[in-house]
């Protein structure tokens, strides 16, 4: 080999290096931070479809579990670190963070992504002064999903819109601790995003308030202990043994197999209790909204994992592609065709609930849509209040406060303290962290 | 004089260890089965123990879903590195410490043990606020660092441990030979200390193997090691048990048998110097 061959190959290799630099430098990355739960994961395994269409961008995964991402985020938000392009975060996130300037506004998404075609609850709950600040992936609120062999047994027929008394009877009825059939699973176990969500729902249909409209603590009105002592003589009465520490989880497995008449909770919970391969009672499962007091207020939640961009990424519109992507009809069109109608990430656009093929494979779609709609971030509880939020109080204390307050009402469900004492507990911590966070 | 044992003693000291042991280890051997069943039989009441359908789609579909060898060969670099910098750095503090004392060798040996007191998230967003001026949030040279200070009290603590257990008079037979500073550390005392540098090494490399805290704080796409793989499989609202662990199972896997190799030298390295 002569020099100039050298020379020659030299020059090749140089110039095919310098070719993929180059498109390695013009190649943008978005790190995208989310939560393992089956539509994110799904979305994971399909982004061949976006990196084909933008062969400019490329995409990263960070998983975590929902309070460990959430910390992350926040601690990387704050300290402006910018790890992270996209951001999945709940409906208590957005406001506080838009707020503090840290979102980046969705509302220049094109137009062909159709913002009018959002449920106006879920567009309500992630719209802060007009500016939509996240664009929803998946919503949910939630409902009774009860075992319609059991009620049939029971001799009683369910309500589309049952009230708390009717879940009371029923719950009676169905009962049967020797066969180790309970008739209502609630939540028990503490966390603001566990217990509490459910609890805080529930005391919107009793006339129950976290604040007064000049933010002071409710815990000592009768309509609070009217809420709590009626979910404890449920759960104590009805519900199954160590209820005190049972969550979203464990309520699902105690469902699937037989063991509660009643379950109420995450409406994204019904294509799980519907799957034969998971569930033994799949095909005796029926669905009704969250009981009401006849007050005005059903006691059904609202939340929605929504993909947001932090105000410090340097990939904003990379990023703002992504979640346009992600967030589409044709995103709901691609899981479809590749996934089946079941499949498609629920609760966030009005044109799924107009599509045949998905209301025919999803038999919980019609009361997931109503049950969404029943809730009102805006105007969540019977008598006014300074806050938005249904089942929380869209203040940054919140999730701290929440937390010691859902701690002392498991305390009380694991007979420790009275309904009263947790109460008053409950009112003294919230009204000493009000105070410290200068309300 | 020796005490008599009788066998029936001997025997129920010996079901006793067994107990514990097993006691011990059922959270890890729980882990393993549930990672073979389905998520229906990972929930199952009562729960299956062995006579379920042996299933490896778990790891199927982890090992689809993650890039497991990225999350692997970070655990490794950042574990081993962080340990080997920690052994170069802690030997001469550990020398001085038990050849050269002072009066407050005690207070400083006290003072290092201390900073093992503070709860981490005390120092998370100084930190993570130093790494963000430095470049080095989700880098493996970031967390070798932080790994290597983390442990940098234990590793000295264990080595000055092992060093108080060699007479001081073969350093001074090798200083009366000619012996300079470096080549006493390192051709006399570092050789006769090697079960109890072997089992430090051992040790630091399972904690920092095992550290979840500033592994997932200081990560993102990047520089994840194996607990952050762990940590990608837990949820709240679905069931993936058997996935995670499926996840953890495979996390833990290398560790259980670096661990099952080295246990000789992790017991005599550990039990060093315990009689004399």
């Amino acid at each position: 080999m002569n020099l100039k061959t050298v020379l020659r190959a030299a020059c090749a290799v140089a110039l095919i290096g310098t070719t993929g630099a180059y498109a390695d430098s013009h190649t943008v990355t978005v790190t995208i931070a989310t939560v393992n739960n089956g539509d994110m994961i799904r979305m994971q395994g399909l982004t061949e479809d976006f990196t084909s269409q933008n062969p400019d961008i490329a995409l990263e995964w960070v998983t975590l579990e929902e309070n460990v991402l959430r910390q992350r985020v926040t601690q990387d938000i704050a300290a402006k670190g910018g790890q992270f392009d996209v951001m999945t975060i709940g409906t208590y996130e957005v406001p506080i963070w838009s707020r503090n300037g840290w979102l980046v506004s969705l509302n220049d998404l094109p137009p062909e992504w159709d913002a009018d075609d959002l449920l106006p609850a879920i567009r309500a709950g992630l719209t802060v002064d007009g500016e939509l600040y996240a664009a929803p992936f998946y919503g949910e609120s939630s409902m009774v999903m009860y075992r319609t062999d059991l009620m049939e047994k029971a001799g009683l027929e369910m309500p589309d819109a049952p009230t708390w008394d009717f879940i009371r009877d029923a719950a009676a009825a169905m009962t049967d601790r020797d066969g180790e059939i309970y008739g209502v699973c609630l939540r028990g176990k503490a966390g603001w995003g566990e217990n509490m969500a459910f609890i805080t729902a529930t005391s919107n249909s009793f006339g129950a308030r976290w604040f007064d409209e000049d933010w002071r603590p409710q815990f000592d009105s009768e309509a609070w202990a009217n809420t709590l002592n009626f979910y404890m003589d449920l759960m104590k009465s009805y519900g199954p043994p160590g209820s005190s520490t049972n969550g979203f989880n464990e309520n699902l497995s105690l469902f699937q197999q037989g063991k509660c008449g009643m379950w109420i909770d995450a409406t994204v919970a019904a294509s799980f209790v519907t799957n034969p391969n998971d569930s033994t009672v799949a095909d005796s499962v029926g669905f009704a909204l969250a009981p009401d007091n006849g007050l005005g207020k059903r006691g059904n939640w609202l939340w929605a994992w929504s993909l947001a961009i932090p105000a410090g990424s340097d990939a904003t519109d990379a990023a703002k592609k992504f979640v346009a992507w992600a967030t589409s009809k044709e995103y709901t069109q691609l899981v479809a065709s590749k996934e089946g109608w079941a499949n498609v990430p629920p609760g966030t656009r009005t044109s799924l609930y107009e599509n045949a093929a998905y209301l025919e494979a999803a038999p919980f779609a019609e009361m997931t849509l109503n049950s969404i709609n029943a809730a009102d971030p805006t105007q969540p509880t019977v008598d006014s209040v300074p806050y938005t939020g249904v089942q929380f109080v869209a203040i940054p204390e919140f999730a701290g406060i929440a937390t010691l307050v859902g701690q002392e009402f498991s305390a009380a469900l694991a007979g420790q303290q009275t309904v009263a004492e947790a109460l008053e507990k409950a009112q003294a911590l919230t009204v000493d962290e009000m105070e410290a966070a200068g309300y | 004089m020796a005490r008599t044992v009788t066998t029936q003693r001997k025997s129920l000291n010996t079901a006793i260890a067994w107990g514990i042991g097993l006691l011990i280890f059922f959270p890890v051997l729980w882990t393993i089965l549930t990672s073979f069943k389905t998520e229906a039989e990972a929930i199952a009441d009562p729960p299956v123990f062995l006579f379920f359908d042996w299933t490896l789609e778990n790891y199927a579909v982890v090992q689809e879903r993650s890039d497991y060898m990225r999350f692997l060969w970070n655990s490794v670099i950042i574990a081993g590195v962080s340990t080997l910098v920690g052994i170069v750095v802690a030997v001469p503090a550990a020398w001085s410490m038990a050849f050269v004392p002072s009066k407050r060798t005690k207070d400083v040996l006290l003072w290092m043990l201390s900073t093992k007191m503070l709860p981490a998230v005390g120092a998370l967003y100084p930190i993570y606020l130093i790494f963000i001026e430095l470049g080095l949030l989700d880098t493996r040279t970031g967390l070798v660092i932080v790994m290597m200070l983390i442990n940098l009290p234990i590793i000295v603590w264990m080595l000055y441990t092992y060093f108080r257990e060699i007479p001081g008079e073969i350093l001074e037979a090798a200083r009366m030979d000619g012996a300079t500073l470096r080549s006493e550390i390192i051709h006399v005392l570092t050789p006769m200390a090697v079960p109890g540098i072997a089992s430090t090494i051992l040790l630091n490399f399972i904690l920092a193997w095992n550290e979840a805290f500033w592994t997932l704080n200081l990560t993102a796409a990047q520089s994840g090691p194996l607990t952050a793989f762990i940590a990608s499989y837990s949820s709240p609202e679905g069931l993936f048990y058997a996935k995670l662990s499926a996840a953890s199972t495979m996390a833990i896997a290398p560790i259980l048998i670096l661990g099952w190799f080295s246990q000789k030298q992790l017991v005599r390295g550990l039990t060093f110097g315990a009689v004399k």
